[in-house]
């Protein structure tokens, strides 16, 4: 059961995903409820530290390596915090016949970071992503729900300052 | 012969026509015809349920006839059907499978010769079987962190090929899952939670990964070198004890077939590789069972914790501790053997030698790798020295025998030294599962009764083919005494889990991790999964036993002496602080 | 809301629903009633809401009319709708007035209040956001006058564009939950079963499998329990047609999954679906809750014995999750490693239970297969391949969005006469289909008929139905890279072939791309392609080589000329790429002498710059910033 933790903000948020874990209990078996729960815990952390695997392996009786397996696995799961704002650059062809390697290629000048990665301050991260089915805007970037459609080279620049002046809004 | 038509299909490889059993794959099938198909991934050892079977090395290709154009299937994942035709030998399976090993064999390193699985490593073996000279697809390798942070298990991920049978041995076998497959493509290994140093992880070092590897990517730590080190200073007195397991696989090792006990020459190569003293550790084994009985006779008679369980494999002591913090007053608390053995070593031997414990080297020859992990236990230890220094695992032994260039079959047969090198049969069949506690039945019995045990031989308790789960009852003036024996971790599991929720009928429980005990060991000579080998080990165990004078632990007149020189009574004090050990919980 | 007991209770309802729609009805998107339009509205303004629209402006446009229409005090004449994707996304945002059928296309919130005042008050329609063919500049207000619309059917995509799908109410007036109430009353489960397989529904999600055969399948195969999949793990680079049925008509899935349920004796479905579409997760979560509360799932759906619920699990980022075997290990929490078949997804799929998986769109067509019949079915389309196939057009043509065509149309007609050609008045060069798995169809196999034996016989195959268009610009050498480095990226590493395979694959395309291939590598290529698509575990893996095979084999003189002549002939190809600076535009700025990072360009102001090629790194950084195209890549 949920063990007790060197409370603080961490605290808070395990006994969240318990809270979470302990309704799915309810309504039936935990079994293959794995994926389900990381996407809450990642929900409610924005990332899944090994801790947090550790405690959602001992909640559903699992050797820790298999919750390890499966985060590992997916690439919408991830060890390490994000950036407030996560710019995913969408790679799908119909993007990609238009330049969008161009365009996340200026995005990594920008930021001064590789796909994959966080700036320093924590407010950019940068991916690349699958086809978000939005092919009759292409390129696009998709700024955490946010989706911005055809854009240029020139758009780069004004994107990323956007979010840094106006907090994305 | 209607009744065998019904389970039999007819089928057809390489134009040679076959009746094959319903069920099988394809790969059983052409196994049985005398056709070889190379297989990495699949693991099958029927008697044992152990399997792995995700078809995902695809070197196993053959080509089947589906009346268009012939595909490739895998033979391993493939179940015959009546009328099925199979070519194995096709140019198309042929180059598939040419192509896969060749796939395989450029994301692995190529330095076979200095590799410790060299000539016993399938990759390689299959490699040159399908003829490959020149690998056509060179290009990024992946680069992995070499994990010897155990001293006991050694992880070269570098080495893997993903055939996952070490995932599946630790999941499904032992229940303990410490490996996993992880991340996703090019980039896949298996590797522990957050790539953790096994040492850190819940492993219990059983080294049945180390069994199963086709490759060179889990092996045994190696103590070779540091043997010969002390071998060749004038200033050590080195002993060794070996293992009842040992004697029963050493021969394969040198060619000789399993089945074969190997004592006599065993003996004699240690002596000439130049150990100052050869001994046996089944002699600590009936003064195991000396003190593990006089345990079980006063947890019954004063109502201590039951079922008690025996404390001998250092893999399900660690299981324990990580799984089941909450029963760990139930293991015995007698140190397993080879520990017994090297607290006798420096203290009662040296007495009677007149040696300097401190000069004194324990070193033990073990099927197992779990034990060089139990011998770094720093309670294991007495007067600020280890009980024991260094364990060599019988491929070791067999390693440090040609490379000291002895000829093994010109060995004459030699005994053990004296003392602490007699043992009872009981002793033997601590190699093998249902052993331990065979032996601690022999001596319970006639210990507590003062009568003599008409049948010696507990078959109940017996074998492994099909069995996770043994049980015995002997009554004793007029009580019932109940016994289970559980190898595999996983049937330990469903013990652990009755005594957890209190439904545990028994009195005492043996647990082995290994799949028919210490003769499956992490230390022995590769099996291969043959289980044929594994019983044929067995039987030099019960063998020994059986043409023995001496087969009752109590019986041993050097174990008597040692009682009556050294220790008093088994649990004495004495024996308590010599022999005895605690525990420690860990969780996961 | 009341749970509707009955199949009559069900049948009253659409009437008095599909009264309140009414006014949408036009002949290619009838509304299905026979009841007389009530109330007072005149007019619905039908908004799309889904990505590609919703992205422009967001819901700005929606929410601009709403407030204009109650600042004119129209609230009680004019409706305002939220709908699925109309299809045509490349003039989006679209707007369209119903019963005037009047189409405004690349709308902006600021257009509200004209639309408002002339056109729903005033009855002028504005004009200038009609849609302008490209090829006449003639403007066009009715959709169905609109080439890109001409020649669809459509079946999947029916209510997608014309019914607010947050309401149930108005999937049922467009005979909503009929199939089931017909499934559920009326046929037994082999007669539901065969009533598919004789409709020759097959799989859209790629494998072309017939539908009802693997319902058949699972019916008969033994269990107690077992389970309907749909899956919505829509992940082809450049397909997003299961989003937009999702989205634009998510009840047609539910009510087809339960119709499944019925029919192969399961009480549970689960909607696999990407965790990329959160919009789509919300709607179906709702659509769900919806449908329950209504009685048309959960216990004894509409007063009868079966009970069917559904129940969503949500993909993390792993493309190889879309083949079915990797998918059930997802389903179950695990690793979305693919096992290896046999055993069958309908004897053992989830929870190793007997389990029939099909795609959504597939799903899509089996409400109206249920209640028009199978010959109705297979009068569109082609015999081996009935019906229609949405798909999704994108790349280098001028009309981007989703088509449903049916299934025998020529790949020409789709992309010309549909799709409008090609942007800007270049060359088509290739149609890209299937994806990762498929192929590229070279402009002179454009007449082929689209289905699944003509798809497969050139190399190439339905897939999802991406369709991606090249141009002259596009390097094939560096497609056939773009999906391997896709695949490399997305294979899940459990057997060799794949996960050895295709990266040997990628670095082998990426030596010829980089001007480092000989004519061996060529050889190679091909035969390694052979023995991962003929070794891999899975449908991933087997057909990861069709981008590769397909190029080989249509534009050799591509990638010969990347090894033998080391240029990349469409200049595509950075590594390869020569840059140069035309005599005729330079006017010596020295724009470019200042941007380039190895001082390789030379040239005194005013005059004519020259490109040292052997210092040239070829980055592009010159031609991007030159504002005079005085900077040529060959």
């Amino acid at each position: 059961m949920a063990e007790k933790n060197k409370c603080g903000q961490d605290c808070v948020q395990l006994s969240e995903i318990d809270v979470f874990i302990d309704k799915l209990e309810q309504q039936g078996s935990l079994e293959g409820k794995l994926i389900a729960i990381l996407h809450k815990a990642q929900e409610i952390l924005g990332y899944l530290p090994e801790e947090v695997q550790s405690h959602i392996a001992r909640r559903l009786s699992l050797p820790p390596a298999k919750v390890y397996g499966v985060v590992s696995f997916y690439s919408y799961f991830s060890m390490i915090p994000k950036g407030k704002y996560v710019i995913n650059v969408c790679m799908g062809t119909a993007c990609f016949v238009v330049g969008a390697d161009k365009i996340l290629e200026e995005f990594e000048k920008q930021l001064g970071i590789k796909a994959g990665q966080t700036t320093p301050d924590r407010q950019f991260s940068l991916y690349a992503l699958r086809c978000v089915g939005a092919c009759g805007l292409a390129p696009v970037v998709v700024i955490n729900e946010k989706m911005h459609g055809k854009v240029t080279l020139k758009d780069v620049s004004r994107i990323i300052d956007e979010y840094k002046e106006g907090d994305g809004r | 012969m209607e009744k065998t038509e019904t389970t039999k299909v007819n089928i057809t490889i390489n134009d040679i026509k076959i009746a094959a059993n319903k069920g099988d794959s394809v790969l059983d099938a052409a196994k049985q015809a005398g056709i070889k198909i190379p297989h990495l991934c699949y693991l099958n050892m029927h008697d044992l349920e152990v399997l792995n079977r995700p078809a995902a090395c695809r070197v196993c290709m053959v080509e089947q006839d589906d009346g268009r154009n012939g595909k490739l299937v895998p033979a391993c994942a493939t179940f015959v059907y009546e009328g099925m035709t199979i070519k194995t030998n096709s140019m198309n399976a042929l180059n598939a499978r040419r192509t896969v090993v060749e796939l395989l064999l450029s994301d692995h390193p190529s330095d076979c010769l200095l590799c410790v699985k060299n000539l016993n490593c399938d990759l390689q073996r299959f490699a040159m079987e399908l003829g490959i000279k020149t690998i056509h697809y060179e290009g990024e390798t992946t680069e992995f962190e070499m994990d010897m942070s155990s001293k006991t298990v050694v992880k070269d991920s570098n080495k893997c090929i993903l055939c996952r049978r070490c995932e599946a041995v630790c999941a499904n076998v032992q229940s303990v899952g410490v490996l996993s497959g992880v991340g996703r493509g090019f980039s896949t290994t298996v590797a522990t939670a957050f790539n953790k140093p096994l040492i850190e992880t819940e492993c219990t070092f059983c080294g049945q990964c180390v069994a199963v590897c086709p490759t060179g990517a889990l092996t045994g730590f190696s103590n070779t070198r540091a043997i010969w080190e002390v071998l060749a200073d004038p200033d050590k007195y080195v002993v060794v004890q070996v293992a009842p397991a040992v004697r029963a696989a050493l021969g394969e090792l040198f060619g000789y077939p399993a089945g074969i006990s190997s004592t006599g020459k065993m003996v004699a190569a240690l002596r000439r590789l130049g150990f100052d003293k050869v001994l046996d550790t089944n002699f600590a084994a009936d003064v195991t069972i000396m003190e593990e009985s006089t345990e079980l006779m006063s947890r019954v008679k004063e109502g201590g914790k039951l079922p008690l369980i025996c404390s001998c494999c250092p893999s399900w002591i660690k299981f324990c501790e990580h799984q089941y913090p909450d029963l760990l007053d139930h293991p015995s608390s007698c140190k397993s053997p080879q520990e017994m053995f090297g607290a006798l070593a420096k203290s009662y031997l040296a007495q009677k030698l007149d040696v300097d414990p401190k000069k004194i080297v324990c070193v033990s020859i073990m099927p197992c790798l779990a034990k060089k992990y139990e011998a770094s236990r720093e309670e294991l230890s007495n007067d600020g020295l280890p009980n024991v220094d260094m364990v060599l695992s019988t491929r070791e032994l067999g390693r440090m025998i040609k490379e000291a260039g002895i000829s093994f079959e010109h060995l004459p047969n030699e005994k053990f030294d004296s003392i602490m090198g007699q043992s009872s049969g009981a002793a033997d069949i601590f190699g093998t599962t249902g052993g331990v506690l065979e032996a601690l039945l022999r001596s319970y019995y006639e210990r507590s009764t003062g009568k003599t045990l008409e049948k010696l031989e507990f078959e109940s308790l017996r074998g492994f083919k099909d069995i996770g789960i043994k049980e015995a009852v002997i009554e004793i003036d007029g009580t019932e005494i109940k016994v289970a024996v559980a190898h595999e971790l996983r049937n330990a599991r469903i013990l652990l889990d009755e005594i957890r929720e209190g439904k545990s009928a028994y009195h005492a429980i043996e647990i082995m991790a290994c799949p028919g005990g210490c003769i499956a060991g992490g230390g022995q000579p590769f099996h291969h999964s043959s289980e044929e080998i594994l019983n044929k080990r067995r039987e030099v165990l019960y063998n020994e036993d059986k043409v023995k004078a001496l087969r009752r632990s109590h019986e041993n007149p050097e174990v008597l002496a040692l009682y009556e020189e050294f220790l008093g009574e088994p649990n004495s004090e004495k024996a308590h602080e010599r022999l005895h050990t605690t525990y420690v919980k860990r969780g996961v | 809301m009341s749970k509707i007991k009955s199949a009559s209770q069900l049948v009253e309802l659409k009437n008095k629903y599909a009264a309140e729609i009414l006014l949408r009805n036009t002949t290619e998107t009838p509304v299905v009633s026979d009841a007389e339009p009530v109330g007072t509205v005149k007019k619905h303004v039908l908004v799309c809401s889904d990505t590609g629209c919703l992205a422009a402006e967001g819901s700005a446009i929606y929410d601009a009319l709403v407030s204009e229409v109650k600042n004119k005090g129209l609230e009680n004449e004019v409706d305002i709708v939220k709908t699925g994707c109309f299809g045509f996304c490349e003039p989006g945002p679209c707007v369209k007035v119903m019963p005037d059928d009047v189409s405004y296309m690349r709308v902006s919130a600021k257009d509200a209040e004209e639309i408002v005042t002339s056109h729903l008050q005033g009855g002028k329609y504005v004009e200038r956001l009609f849609f302008k063919d490209p090829r006449n500049e003639k403007l066009i207000s009715k959709q169905n006058e609109i080439p890109f619309y001409k020649d669809q059917v459509r079946i999947a995509l029916r209510n997608c564009g014309l019914i607010d799908a947050a309401r149930i109410e108005e999937y049922i007036a467009q005979d909503g939950y009929q199939a089931l109430s017909k499934a559920i009353f009326d046929m037994a489960s082999d007669e539901i079963c065969t009533l598919v397989k004789d409709s020759n529904l097959r799989g859209r999600g790629g494998g072309g499998f017939p539908a009802g055969t693997k319902w058949q399948h699972t019916m008969r195969s033994p269990g107690e329990k077992k389970y309907v999949i749909c899956n919505a793990d829509e992940g082809d680079p450049g397909a997003f047609m299961d989003r937009a049925i999702l989205f634009g008509d998510p009840h047609s899935v539910l009510e087809a999954m339960a119709i499944c349920g019925r029919a192969i004796g399961a009480d549970e479905g689960v909607i696999y679906i990407r965790a990329e579409y959160p919009k789509e997760v919300k709607r179906l979560e709702y659509s769900i809750k919806q449908a329950e509360e209504m009685g048309l799932l959960g216990e004894n759906i509409l007063g009868s014995d079966f009970s069917f619920k559904i129940s969503l699990t949500l993909g993390a980022g792993a493309f190889v999750c879309g083949e079915s075997t990797a998918l059930l290990n997802s389903a179950q929490g695990e690793r979305g490693e693919p096992r290896n078949k046999p055993p069958r997804t309908a004897d053992k799929g989830l929870w190793y239970k007997p389990t029939s998986l099909n795609n959504v769109e597939t799903f899509a067509c089996v409400p109206p297969i249920i209640l028009k019949g199978a010959e109705w079915f297979k009068s569109i389309g082609t015999q081996s391949s009935p019906g229609t196939k949405i798909f999704a057009l994108a790349g280098k043509i001028n009309n981007v969005g989703l088509v449903e065509v049916p299934m025998g149309i020529s790949l020409r007609k789709v992309i010309e006469d549909i799709g409008g050609g090609i942007k800007g008045g270049k060359k088509i060069k290739a149609v890209q289909t299937g994806g990762p798995s498929g192929g590229c169809i070279p402009e002179d196999l454009l007449d082929i008929p689209v289905d699944f034996e003509s798809l497969d016989s050139v190399g190439s195959m339905m897939g999802s139905g991406g369709m991606i268009v090249l141009d002259e610009d596009d390097c094939m050498v560096n497609v056939a890279k773009f999906y391997m480095d896709f695949i490399v990226d997305e294979s899940c590493g459990k057997c060799t072939p794949c996960r050895v395979g295709t990266k040997r694959l990628l670095e082998i395309l990426e030596k010829i791309t980089t001007g480092l291939g000989t004519e061996d590598d060529l050889k190679e290529l091909e035969s390694l392609s052979n023995v991962v698509m003929s070794t891999s575990l899975c449908g991933l893996g087997q057909s990861a080589p069709n981008p590769v095979m397909s190029t080989l084999k249509y534009f050799k003189d591509e990638y010969i000329a990347h090894v033998r002549d080391k240029i990349c002939p469409s200049g595509a190809c950075a590594h390869m790429a020569r840059y140069s600076i035309l005599e005729d535009k330079c006017i010596g700025c020295t724009v470019c002498v200042k941007v380039c990072p190895v001082d390789c360009i030379s040239g005194e102001r005013k005059a004519l710059h020259v490109i040292d090629q052997d210092k040239c790194i070829k980055c592009g950084a010159c031609m991007d910033r030159c504002n005079f195209d005085a900077i040529i890549r060959r």
